[in-house]
């Protein structure tokens, strides 16, 4: 089985957002970058069906040269070879036409993306890769099983789960529960050093359409002081919530 | 031409969503001078549409159709989208609107902008306004095709009346054989998901542990609300995964949250956000979540929450 896994390099969590550029573009400087979480627990389930089925995993990654050290920890975690397509990402379109272009000529029976990334928060490219390429797709995908060409999958929808059997080739959105937080893979040095063997291949992109573009950006005004109410005083609490803000 | 909304039904009903969709289309139509346009997949009542501004209602009856299916969900609206020479398509932000959005912008050629929060604040070229970085900044973005796939965030705009005369047409729709087969599902419970709740009242790790999690409960009853939890409490086990809200869990967008004993983590915050209206319960007065709520009591969930259910149970029973 061969399964190619979508890595979005994106800020750490913790990282504080700012823009430059007359706020049209975010500031990287000081930012940590990581694996978007969606992808690693994606990434784990790869490398999962490589241990346990000798299934053969490759990454690929729509960026700019920066993007290298976070394919690099792919590799380093057990993924067997990387992709990076050589151009900034515009939009959610262009990533997936990319990667449904670089699918096209290769034969992946699995493709893994993230569900959405924790950055742009776009949550299109897994479908649009599915239906550009005409291949089945699950989404918020939280259980996988395959045998032979047959699979048994588990979605997360709202209010419970279906379960959904189908067949390769499959495109997933994945997310936590796929794999368990601690089945996590933190890389050794090992696997650190082994990663330093493994090809990386750039790849330059075809003619590239784009669908829309980021004009600018705004953060949250700081939000007003909270009114604190006493806790000898829930009348006044329940007051506030109905008469003030009108929620209950 | 014509501005084209998915009105989502749960089994036969109109979900609330679909109301705010019908509300905000009937905005946009006003705006560019279109009709507005319903697709709605086996609705019980499709004319209550017409309350919320939507002049065709287009219905698809068909057994085949009761539980969602990506690919003939997709499938079918396309189809209404080139039937009806659409320009915009509205969706919901449910897990089922989601899942369709990518693959509809192929099928349809359109541009695809998720997390849309307000009106068009341009047409020419069009510009949305979008939640990005999880909350933590907004975006505009300007689409750059004559086509456009919106999905609205939930109560971002707000259910609007607004009755005009429609038309119900019935549409056949023939289904493809495909094979991504549901062959079963799991409902969590019959309470509310967090996704639909108006109210989500959510749990910490200052509640010590599973066995106190029944005044969480409690609470969430007599509010009709959802119950969630912080992520550290769904990695110990004391509640399901599916609980989980945040950066790494669920999004809440609900009216009111309703926080005890949750610190107010940055990661946190950032799935819960965009809630309306934010209540905090906490014995620490530096827990960083005052920082980020409306309002706030400083002190212990174990005193103030089953007070505080007592008390709403007076007011509800005074205010029904
Ligand atoms: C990559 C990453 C992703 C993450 N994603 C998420 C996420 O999606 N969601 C999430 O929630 N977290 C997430 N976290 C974890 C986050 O950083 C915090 O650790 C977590 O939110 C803390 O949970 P908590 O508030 O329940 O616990 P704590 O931080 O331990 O807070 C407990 C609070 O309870 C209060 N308390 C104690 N006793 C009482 C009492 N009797 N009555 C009232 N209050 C009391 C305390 O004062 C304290 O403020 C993530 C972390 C990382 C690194």
């Amino acid at each position: 089985m061969k399964i190619l896994v979508c890595i979005s390099h994106v800020p750490d969590t913790t990282s504080k957002i700012n823009f430059t550029e007359n706020s049209s573009k975010f500031d990287k400087n000081n930012v940590q970058f990581v694996i978007n979480p969606n992808d690693e627990f994606g990434l784990t389930r790869a490398i999962w069906f490589k241990e346990k089925a000798g299934a053969i995993v490759h990454v690929i990654n729509v960026g700019l040269h920066e993007t290298e050290a976070t394919l690099r920890k792919t590799l380093a975690i057990g993924a067997d070879k990387a992709f990076r397509i050589n151009i900034e990402p515009m939009d959610g379109y262009s990533v997936a036409k990319c990667i449904s272009d670089f699918i096209n000529e290769k034969d992946y029976d699995l493709i893994i993306a993230g569900r959405e990334s924790i950055d742009y928060n776009g949550g299109m490219v897994p479908g649009m890769i599915s239906a550009l390429n005409n291949i089945n797709f699950i989404d918020k995908c939280v259980g996988l099983e395959i045998e032979g060409k047959k699979v048994r999958a588990c979605r997360e929808c709202d209010g419970g789960k279906e379960n959904i059997s189908t067949t390769l080739p499959l495109i997933i959105g994945s997310q936590k529960g796929l794999v368990e937080e601690s089945d996590l893979k933190i890389p050794n040095m090992r696997g650190i050093m082994m990663a330093r063997q493994k090809e990386l291949i750039v790849v330059e992109p075809g003619q590239i359409d784009i669908k829309s573009k980021s004009v600018n950006f705004e953060k949250p005004k700081e939000k007003a002081e909270v009114k604190l109410i006493s806790s000898d005083n829930l009348d006044e609490l329940i007051n506030l919530l109905h008469k003030e803000a009108k929620v209950i | 031409m014509s501005v084209l909304i998915f009105a989502e039904t749960e089994r036969g009903k109109f979900k609330k969503d679909a109301l705010e969709l019908a509300s905000y289309g009937r905005s946009i139509s006003d705006e560019i001078k279109s009709k507005l346009v319903a697709i709605c997949i086996n609705s019980n009542n499709p004319e209550e549409l017409s309350k919320y501004g939507v002049d065709k209602i287009i219905c698809v009856n068909n057994n085949d159709l009761e539980n969602f299916n990506s690919k003939n969900f997709s499938d079918c609206i396309s189809n209404v989208f080139l039937k009806e020479k659409s320009q915009f398509l509205i969706l919901s932000s449910s897990s089922n609107s989601r899942y369709i959005g990518g693959i509809l912008s192929i099928y349809t050629k359109a541009a695809y902008v998720s997390n849309v929060f307000s009106k068009p604040t341009k047409y020419k070229p069009l510009q949305l306004r979008r939640n990005s970085f999880t909350n933590k900044a907004y975006e505009t973005v300007e689409v750059i095709s004559d086509k456009v796939i919106i999905s609205l965030c939930r109560n971002s705009y707000g259910i609007i009346e607004n009755k005009v005369k429609s038309e119900v047409v019935s549409e056949t729709f023939k289904i493809a054989n495909n094979d991504i087969l549901v062959s079963s599902t799991e409902k969590l419970s019959d309470k509310v998901s967090i996704a639909d709740a108006d109210i989500v009242v959510s749990g910490g790790r200052g509640l010590k542990g599973p066995e106190n999690w029944h005044i969480i409960e409690n609470l969430a009853d007599v509010l009709g609300a959802a119950t969630a939890c912080s992520k550290p409490v769904s990695d110990s086990g004391w509640r399901p995964h599916s609980e989980h809200v945040g950066q790494t869990g669920k999004p809440v967008a609900s009216n009111l949250y309703i926080a005890i004993g949750i610190s107010g983590a940055i990661q946190h915050l950032a799935g819960i956000n965009s809630s309306k209206i934010k209540v905090v319960i906490n014995t620490d007065p530096d827990a960083p979540f005052f920082k980020s709520a409306d309002y706030g009591i400083v002190g212990d969930a174990f005193e103030v929450v089953p007070e505080l259910i007592e008390k709403l149970k007076k007011f509800k029973s005074l205010n029904n």
